[in-house]
């Protein structure tokens, strides 16, 4: 074994991936050997640290230091000046970008100390395909104690006391539904993993295959154990390149050490894990329309009941679970129930993982125990609302959630106050918008999604959908009729209660809740021919303010319509017949000359 | 995987070498790297302290580098930093020395006066 004085950690998620970080460990590894320090440093690809808006990052151990935006022509002077003389490159360092106190290392970080990580523990901390790593973090151990000193009964007791709820959207009792599975007499059973991330916005689940695929493993070992089964699949959708590389080494590496297999810790446990790949399909996210996936069939949901506990994957009981979900569950059999309860509120038991992205400084995924408000997410770790605007609402739970305005912004999150918003948790995706964001524009977007992906197999879903999407296009390009917002409401009713599966019954969420809350906007444009922001085209005009006008003409070259018309020393003209409405002379006008009137 | 015993010796063998990143509050032993700390030899003694506490299986002390701290003329400079913060100063280090530390002030925790700062200035 050979000791290192020092570990630089490089991300190797798939943000920074394609912000080069894979360039950067190659610059790393030549210049260590450049300056001979191979044998002194290591370089250590890990999963995602959650900050990705600041990525490529890298973090050097022992002292926690962590560079943030680190370009491959950075690496030199890191090397020769952290590495080989000890010194920080304070430019580079988290935190120094915006005030002068200098960070020092990860812990200081307001981004990280808010948080407590335990579904994302490992990532950004091991290697996630070196499985001794994951051991030496105390992987493993949980499905040794498991199965050598604890009965299926006691393993399922100890998730119902620990009250862990299913991550993935319902919020269902995960203790509940693996007794469900167990009470069952079957041949064959199955256990599932959800990984068929598939909310906008949101990407806790690839960075827990990426950053640390083994807990997963684990965790469906543990589950198989307590419900009787030895077959496990894990369906992943196939644009997660890295999360499929990275666990199926995993699943091999598991293999060869005899943690997957026949007689797993000595005992007569046998389990085995395989990876079905998606292709990508939203609804494909809803339990049953995911196992007839995996069946080989497309993927269509199907009634309730049966549930899948009683007949899920070829008929036979199956137990779904999350990514998230598992990876909680090797620690909440190392450390106990009564640990895991004691975190979050009355019902919302442990931590949540959030996707923060939108208008918001640190774009990333933070990990708070349930109860946290709002503001604390958003303005405490996410670093508030970029240039200063202001905060406006958060959207939460993806096309099947809803908006929560700013009035709300000290409501603790949970599963049940955020249903009672008119939201819901979903996979933990949150998108930020400020005062520029028009709401009947989000719902659009958003019922746009869900048109594209509705399977059609159901009526309300395939037809209702559209329906109201037609009707939020008309009111979005100022053809909005009277009664359009009442007919809304009445579409929305019926499809939530008719339509099949989760899918189609949540869709019209996001429509109700913005109308909850910012029914004014949705007046402003069908009664006034407003859009109070200015985002809907049709309702909105650049216009140039013949007094700050310095009749330069950069906005004519960059005018795409070749709309400007002007002379020198007389204030230029937009000719709005023809106004493309892009934008391009606003960003450009040196004087602020142009604004958009709504 | 055939018993939680084994399952302990892969994890023993690795956490040496990821040790550092989970460990906050260890002993820190600190070596001076400048130009001047390098020019008088400080790079064996840093080896130095990397092979003992290999040797030993000590997991929880992290060797690592700093800057010139003005005192030139005693490189090799090394810090012990224990978990409370507490700090020696050891100079003129050489690998002889850098063993004696690990064994005596790591391990046992008697410090080595006769290598401190305090004992070189009052020569």
């Amino acid at each position: 074994m050979q000791i290192y004085r020092a570990h630089v950690l490089v991300c190797g998620g798939t943000g920074c991936t394609s912000s080069s970080s894979v360039k950067i460990m190659q610059e790393l590894e030549t210049q260590i050997a450049n300056n001979k320090l191979e044998n002194e440093v290591k370089v250590v690809k890990t999963g995602c640290f959650g900050l990705c808006a600041e990525g490529p990052i890298l973090v050097v151990y022992p002292e926690g230091s962590m560079y943030t935006m680190v370009q491959v022509s950075d690496i030199k002077e890191i090397v020769e000046e952290h590495l080989l003389k000890g010194r920080l490159v304070k430019r580079l360092l988290a935190g120094n970008k915006e005030s002068e106190n200098i960070t020092k290392s990860l812990e200081g970080v307001d981004f990280f100390s808010r948080q407590m990580r335990i579904a994302l523990r490992n990532c950004g901390v091991i290697n996630p395909e070196v499985v001794e790593e994951y051991i030496a973090f105390d992987g493993y151990k949980a499905l040794g104690k498991v199965l050598t000193e604890m009965t299926p009964e006691q393993v399922i007791d100890t998730m119902k006391k620990s009250g862990l709820r299913g991550r993935g959207g319902g919020g269902f009792p995960t203790g509940l539904k693996w007794e469900f599975a167990a009470k069952q007499v079957a041949d064959q059973k199955y256990v599932c993993c959800n990984a068929d991330e598939g909310d906008p916005g949101a990407f806790m689940d690839r960075s827990v295959l990426e950053g640390d695929p083994h807990s997963l493993i684990e965790a469906m070992a543990i589950a198989g154990y307590a419900i009787g089964s030895n077959q496990g699949y894990v369906y992943v959708r196939a644009e997660y390149p890295i999360a499929v590389k990275r666990l199926e080494i995993a699943i091999n590496q598991a293999r060869e050490y005899g943690l997957l297999g026949k007689n797993i810790f000595g005992t007569d446990f046998e389990f085995d894990v395989e990876i079905r790949l998606g292709a990508g399909a939203f609804v494909c996210g809803e339990e049953t329309a995911l196992m007839t996936s995996i069946e080989g069939n497309r993927g269509e949901p199907r009634p309730r009941p049966p549930f899948p506990a009683v007949k899920g994957l070829w008929q036979k009981p199956t137990i779904l679970n999350n990514v998230e979900t598992y990876a909680n569950i090797p620690v909440i059999i190392l450390k106990g129930a009564e640990w895991f309860s004691s975190i979050g509120t009355e019902k919302s038991k442990g931590t949540k993982v959030f996707a923060i992205g939108g208008k918001i400084n640190n774009t990333g995924l933070v990990e708070v125990p349930m109860g946290t408000t709002l503001r604390e997410v958003v303005f405490d770790i996410g670093g508030g609302i970029p240039k200063g605007k202001q905060f406006k609402a958060a959207q939460t739970g993806g096309p099947s959630g809803g908006c929560i305005p700013a009035s709300h912004l000290d409501t603790p999150i949970d599963y049940d106050s955020l249903i009672q918003l008119g939201s819901m948790m979903g996979s933990g995706g949150l998108i930020v918008m400020d005062e520029d964001t028009c709401m009947v524009d989000i719902a659009k977007f958003f019922l746009e999604f869900t048109v594209d992906e509705s399977c059609g197999k159901c009526p309300p879903c395939r037809i209702g959908t559209k329906r109201m999407l037609e009707i939020l296009e008309r009111i979005t390009d100022g053809k909005g009729e009277v009664g359009d917002i009442a007919k809304l409401e009445v579409l929305a009713k019926n499809i939530k209660a008719s339509a099949l599966c989760g899918l189609g019954q949540t869709a019209p969420n996001p429509v109700l809740s913005t109308l909850h809350y910012f029914k004014d906007e949705y007046m402003a444009h069908v009664n006034d021919r407003k859009c109070p922001a200015g985002v809907c085209k049709s309702m909105m005009q650049y216009v140039i303010s013949a007094e700050k006008c310095k009749s330069c003409g950069i906005c004519t070259k960059v005018c795409p319509a070749n709309c400007i018309k002007g002379e020198k020393k007389v204030p230029y003209v937009i000719d709005q017949d023809k106004c493309l409405k892009c934008g391009a002379c606003m960003e450009k006008c040196p004087f602020k000359a142009i604004f958009k009137n709504v | 995987m055939k018993s939680l015993a084994e399952l302990e010796a892969i994890r023993n063998k690795a956490l040496g070498e990821v040790a550092m990143r989970a460990n906050k509050d260890g002993i820190r032993i600190v070596v001076g790297m400048a130009t001047c700390g390098i020019a008088a030899g400080a790079r064996p003694v840093m080896n130095v302290f990397l092979e003992e506490l290999k040797k030993r299986n000590l997991n929880n002390v992290n060797v690592t580098m700093t800057g010139c701290i003005g005192v030139c003329r005693l490189e090799p400079v090394v810090e012990v930093i224990d978990s409370e913060g507490n700090k020696v100063t050891y100079v003129k280090m050489d690998a002889e020395k850098a063993a004696r530390v690990v064994a005596e002030h790591i391990v046992n925790g008697r410090v080595c006066v006769d290598y401190t700062i305090g004992a070189e200035e009052n020569k």
